[in-house]
């Protein structure tokens, strides 16, 4: 079976260990997260993790059962990358150098990046998107004197109409 | 409802009394002294055993759990006192046994500083436990007990630990408990689906061989007599797993015997030739299926259990069914024709005749010199015949396999062991566990000489306690399955698995348990004889042939076709 970019969708209670429950489902089948981001959802005390992994459906599946058995889990499902819409962040930290500031420009308008700080030696630049817009800028910021870079994991919600409250009721 | 102000620690017993508990099992230190100073008040209404080591309070919480069907709970305190619960949590958690395991923690302020016998037990047990908590507050203390002795045995069974920290023991709360009997996040009993079940009916009612394989799943459920009526309506053969042993009578005409790695000829043999294969309550363990890829792939799979996750893990099902044991066979057996399936039955017969001649005739036949595992057992289960009141535990390896093979397990809840996990050190004080659950019966530790010397510190529990265990050491001076592998696999090189053991019978004397040892067939039968009729414990060393392998068995990596007979 072909392993593929899934992401899984796990609805938690809030309590203290939860995430360490969840990775190590991960970890004891030796399956590398990609990337994992947590936050509350629209209802309150419900936590969602969206968790970016490379495998085959038939592992993910399975990964997932084990996910939705654990005492703390609401609900938990996998989609691949056309059944959900997600976004990446990412913050990029860059020296100014007066030479090149033309360039900069050109490129932080071709990629629709925003500038959220300056100051006389640096700036400090948003990129919303998709990992491989990520990607692209950072390639064309290669030449230029990158002082920090920080990107977040996916965060996505569900084409699927189904709201998470009617899968809470359903429950009861 | 009562309301009073109480410590935490006194929460803790008040707790254990709302929960019926009357039996524990714990070792105590410094992080749990304000609960066992609660406990010293309780000591008329809750017994406490004293165990040797942790490790032993866990599995002697198991085997009471097991042989009576209630929780067990343990005391243990922080530190070294939780990390020695581990192996028996995980034994717990693979072989699906309710356990509460109470825990002291060092004082909330003292959390994450290396404090004296700290460790994050939170993060060491989480791998081996259904689900665990650390409580900080005195009034919390209910609440994580309530939702504890709910998850523990709803459901399919585990493990639970409540982590109580020193000042959430010594702190007051106003106190009153309120069962948990319902958790948002979890859906402890399926509603069976009926589509389904009419669909595995379909199956069941057209197949030509059905064939039953049954698991612990059933006695969980307490399925027994719904199973009984199901299998004799349809007529249908049924095998069973390791720790299904006793979920149906092994004199049944319908028993066709007990599958896997060392199992009996038919029933891992015929798994390749049944056409409908029923299993429930029961999880595909690979010493189970051996190849999956070659494991009953003729055959339309009917797989019923309680948990979600074993569906469609190891072996796809043709009908999946998420539901509880009992509530599926029910239904089923309204769904179900009256059938006998007298040829196919035969065929399991006539492959039960290839084995006795070939192994367990030579195995169990008299022989006054010398004296052999399945002699052993095979002798225990005849008195068992006549008394029928024997709970038989046993450890891991080569006495377990010819345990499981050549006693008769006829009532649920007569064998207890170490299954998934394969704890070696399990039996002795899952034996205590066992009698103390249900002293009505006799309970017979079945040890092998490496595991006996894992756990051996228990008969001081024995001792103090005045518990009656019958206990059998097969001695056979190896860590007789790993040899049997490496003379089979690893060419004789017995790479460290012989072993010098001391006097065991002077040993067992000095905790004051009358000790006999046998060497020869001769000498054994009165010996059992008197072991059963002592009152109270009493032990057995038999010194058995060094080198007796237990046959037949499917090697690693073959399908249960390839089952050898020697």
């Amino acid at each position: 079976m072909e392993k593929k970019r899934y992401n899984i969708s796990v609805f938690t209670e809030n309590t203290i260990g939860i995430l360490n429950r969840l990775t190590i489902i991960f970890t004891r089948r030796h399956i590398n997260i990609d990337s994992i981001t947590a936050s509350e959802t629209e209802l309150k005390d419900v936590y969602r993790y969206t968790i970016v992994l490379h495998e085959t459906e038939l592992q993910v599946r399975k990964v997932v059962a084990q996910l939705e058995k654990q005492v703390d889990v609401l609900k938990a499902f996998y989609h691949c990358d056309t059944e959900i819409v997600y976004q990446e962040l990412a913050l990029m930290k860059v020296r100014l150098d007066e030479d090149r500031m033309t360039e900069l420009e050109q490129i932080i308008r071709r990629h629709n990046a925003r500038l959220l700080a300056v100051s006389p030696e640096y700036a400090v630049f948003e990129l919303t998107g998709h990992e491989e817009s990520i990607n692209l800028i950072v390639d064309d910021l290669e030449t230029f004197d990158l002082l920090e870079f920080a990107r977040s994991g996916r965060v996505a919600v569900t084409k699927p109409m189904k709201t998470l409250e009617a899968f809470i009721n359903e429950l009861a | 409802m009562e309301t009073q102000r109480i410590t935490g620690a006194e929460a803790v017993m008040k707790c254990l009394r709302f929960e019926n508990i009357s039996t524990i099992f714990g070792y105590p230190g410094g992080a749990i002294m304000p609960i066992y100073d609660a406990l010293y008040d309780y000591r008329e209404t809750i017994r406490h055993i004293l165990v040797r080591h942790e490790q032993g309070a866990v599995h002697a919480a198991q085997g009471f759990a097991r042989a009576g069907g209630h929780t067990g709970v343990v005391l243990a305190t922080s530190g070294p006192g939780a990390t020695n619960l581990i192996t028996g949590l995980a034994d717990a958690l693979i072989d699906s046994t309710p356990i509460v395991c109470i825990t002291g923690q060092v004082a909330s302020h003292l959390l994450g500083t290396d404090a004296f016998q700290e460790t994050d037990v939170i993060g060491i047990s989480m791998p081996v436990t259904k689900w665990n908590i650390q409580v900080t507050r005195a009034e919390d203390i209910a609440p994580a007990l309530a939702k504890a002795f709910y998850i523990a045995s709803s459901g399919r069974p585990g493990p639970v630990l409540v982590d109580i920290t020193k000042d959430a023991q010594f702190g007051l709360t106003d106190f009153h408990y309120q069962p948990c009997t319902e958790i948002r996040s979890y859906r402890p009993v399926p509603i069976p689906d009926r589509d389904l079940l009419s669909e595995a009916a379909g199956l069941i009612n057209s197949a030509q061989k059905p064939y039953l394989l049954i698991g612990q799943g059933i006695l969980l459920s307490h399925a027994e007599e719904q199973l009984l009526r199901f299998a004799e309506k349809t007529g249908i053969p049924v095998a069973s797993t390791l720790l299904g042993l006793g979920a149906f009578p092994a004199d049944h005409p319908l028993y066709v015997g007990y599958l896997g790695m060392h199992g009996n000829y038919a029933p891992n043999l015929l798994t390749n030739e049944c056409d409908v294969l029923i299993a429930i309550g029961m999880r595909f363990d690979d010493r189970v299926t051996g190849d999956v890829a070659r494991y009953a792939r003729q055959a339309k799979v009917i797989h019923i259990d309680i948990d979600a996750s074993e569906l469609n893990k190891i072996i796809p099902a043709a009908v999946a069914v998420h539901a509880d044991a009992g509530h599926a066979l029910e239904i089923l057996f309204d769904l179900v024709g009256e059938n006998q399936h007298g040829r196919w039955l035969q065929q399991f017969r006539d492959l039960e005749a290839v084995e006795r001649k070939e192994i367990i005739e030579p195995a169990v036949f008299p022989d006054n010199e010398k004296l052999n595992m399945a002699r052993v057992v095979h002798e225990l289960s005849t008195w068992n015949k006549r008394s029928n009141d024997l709970i038989v535990v046993t450890d891991v390896g080569q006495h377990q396999m010819i345990t499981s093979r050549y006693f008769s397990y006829r009532q649920a809840r007569t064998n207890i062991t170490s299954g998934g996990l394969g704890t070696m050190g399990f039996a002795l004080p899952a034996a205590i566990g066992a009698g103390l659950a249900r002293p009505d019966k006799t309970v017979v530790a079945i040890i092998g000489d490496g595991g006996f010397q894992m756990t051996i510190q228990e008969l001081g529990t024995i001792l103090q306690h005045g518990l009656s265990v019958k206990i059998i050491v097969l001695n056979n001076h190896f860590l007789g399955m790993v040899r049997q592998w490496q003379q089979l696999f690893f060419d004789r090189r017995y790479s460290f698995t012989e072993i010098v053991n001391p006097d065991f019978v002077t040993i067992v004397s000095g905790y004051r348990i009358p000790a006999q040892q046998v060497e020869t067939g001769e000498a054994f039968s009165p010996a059992l004889e008197c072991l059963l009729r002592t009152k109270g414990s009493a032990f057995l060393e038999c010194v058995v042939e060094r080198e007796e392998n237990v046959f037949p068995m499917v090697e690693t990596g073959a399908s249960v076709a390839e089952i050898r007979l020697n």
